[in-house]
């Protein structure tokens, strides 16, 4: 603390607060957070759909496999590093970048934790706040899109392309019911900013997924839906069906670039899930905040965790956060892939007409309150 | 505005995270002499099953029907964009503004409608 006084005083307050300190909460963030948490994700994947299918899972590297995303990443680092000698080149190393990317940008905006002025301390517990907050997630999360269609278009390879396409046609389609989903929490709280809306959710008493008659419940679940879609994951993975596609559009993938579209994938679910916990569960809040019988979800009899809030705030918002990814991978483990006609049918004639009639119930509800 | 810029700041904090890591694997990768042999023959091609490829991706012209897809997709895009403010100023718009928005939805449900039954929405 003593050390980023005298670097406050060094490079002067303005300076300090806007870049330097971000850029700190930023690298604790992705090296010490979002990396380390993909790379578990990609481990806990494996171990839960093992354990679904009464197998073990990863279990060689390290006791109970824990060591396995080193030994992965190691060796994804020294693989060998092929271009198709028919690709266009350039195309074919941005692609993977501009999925991570956008991905990693979005987390600038997700609510961990409490603001300063919310715990009496001197530490936001997120990178910044801004009033557009959500129209930036929606806009940062369809650039996105661009990478997996130039992946697949860049790698000249028949499958790849077929990949890349059912992307953007996919990825188009339900981004339209994801999209009006969101309009339901911005109608029930009146604010874009993310930080707004859980502060909403505390006052009104109620998370989101619970509040207007159920209505809710139906965008949050319109929303979650999309959000598989979106991150091509079961049951809607057809831009890369293994068994049709062979790996879709990063077939030509190999080494460090394919890990990034790997990366770029979990990151995409992990931006998913924070973002519905922020707009629906209520975000880092703890649940029955004002219920007597849930006062020990405060967690302040954790000796660890007395300075108040803040890093509860950061555990509640992780946990919820798990149970997502656990529906996510629970999802791979149960589901068929959807035909496509079938995934295109779900998206245009039954989500968006359903999204549709949820904005008109919750401006009903508005009105009637 | 100063809200924006560790947005910025993160931006390039992902870009140099994304360079750092290419270059990265560039250093540890198995060396070209290694590989050479392989290179000679099919490894560069595309993928193609094992088989040398006769012909490429880009040799082909591909039935796209997202042609209206993207059309559609545009039109209801537009619309989130409109939809996301006047959420926000729902209570200061009142009933007037409900109004509003419901006479705009039924515009653009009553073109939706249209492109259900001429088929656009059909993927078969």
């Amino acid at each position: 603390m003593a050390m980023l006084e005298s670097l406050r005083d060094l490079v002067g307050p303005a300076v300090f607060d806007h870049a330097v300190s971000p850029l700190i909460k930023i690298a604790v963030l992705i090296f010490v957070g979002i990396l380390p948490l993909i790379s578990y994700l990609v481990l806990a994947e494996r171990k839960i759909l093992g354990f679904m299918q009464v197998r073990l899972g990863p279990n060689r590297v390290g006791p109970w496999g824990l060591l396995q995303p080193v030994a992965d990443i190691a060796k994804l680092l020294v693989k060998q590093d092929i271009i198709p000698s028919t690709a266009i080149r350039w195309a074919f190393i941005v692609a993977p970048c501009l999925v991570v990317a956008p991905a990693f940008v979005i987390f600038s905006v997700i609510p961990f934790g409490p603001a300063a002025s919310q715990t009496g301390g001197s530490l936001d517990y997120f990178v910044t706040d801004v009033n557009v907050a959500l129209l930036f997630v929606v806009a940062m999360a369809t650039v996105g899109v661009y990478g997996i269609i130039l992946g697949g278009w860049a790698s000249n390879s028949k499958f790849s392309l077929l990949g890349g396409l059912r992307a953007a046609a996919q990825m188009v389609s339900y981004e339209i019911p994801q999209g009006f989903s969101l309009v339901i929490p911005l109608l029930m709280a009146g604010t874009m900013s993310l930080q707004g809306i859980v502060q909403a959710q505390f006052e009104q008493q109620r998370w989101f997924i619970f509040q207007g008659w159920g209505l809710g419940l139906v965008a949050f679940f319109i929303y979650f839906v999309a959000g598989v879609a979106e991150t091509n994951r079961n049951p809607f993975d057809l831009p890369e069906a293994e068994s049709e596609l062979v790996a879709g559009f990063h077939t030509e993938y190999t080494g460090m670039r394919f890990a990034l579209f790997f990366l770029g994938e979990y990151a995409n679910m992990i931006v998913i899930s924070a973002v519905a916990v922020t707009l629906f569960l209520g975000g880092w809040h703890q649940p029955f905040p004002n219920a007597g019988w849930a006062g020990f979800l405060d967690l302040q009899w954790i000796p660890v965790l007395t300075p108040p809030l803040g890093l509860v705030g950061i555990l509640w918002f992780s946990t919820k956060l798990a149970a997502f990814l656990f529906v996510y991978i629970w999802f791979r483990g149960t589901f068929p892939r959807y035909r496509f006609d079938q995934l295109m049918e779900l998206g245009w004639k039954w989500l968006i007409p359903l999204v549709l009639l949820t904005i008109f119930g919750t401006g009903v509800w508005k009105i009637l309150q | 505005m100063e809200n924006y810029l560790p947005i910025l700041v993160f931006a390039l904090f992902s870009i140099v995270f994304l360079v750092v890591t290419l270059v990265a694997a560039r250093l540890f990768r198995p060396g070209g002499a290694l590989f050479k042999g392989a290179s000679a023959t099919i490894n560069d091609d595309p993928y193609e099953c094992g088989n040398p490829a006769e012909t490429f991706a880009h040799d082909h012209r591909f039935s796209i029907r997202y042609y209206l897809i993207a059309v559609l997709f545009v039109v209801f895009d537009v619309e989130t964009i409109f939809l996301f403010p006047w959420a926000v100023q729902f209570d200061r718009l009142g009933i007037f503004g409900f109004v509003e928005m419901i006479v705009f939805l039924v515009i653009l449900i009553v073109g939706y409608v249209y492109a259900w039954q001429r088929g656009a929405l059909n993927w078969a």
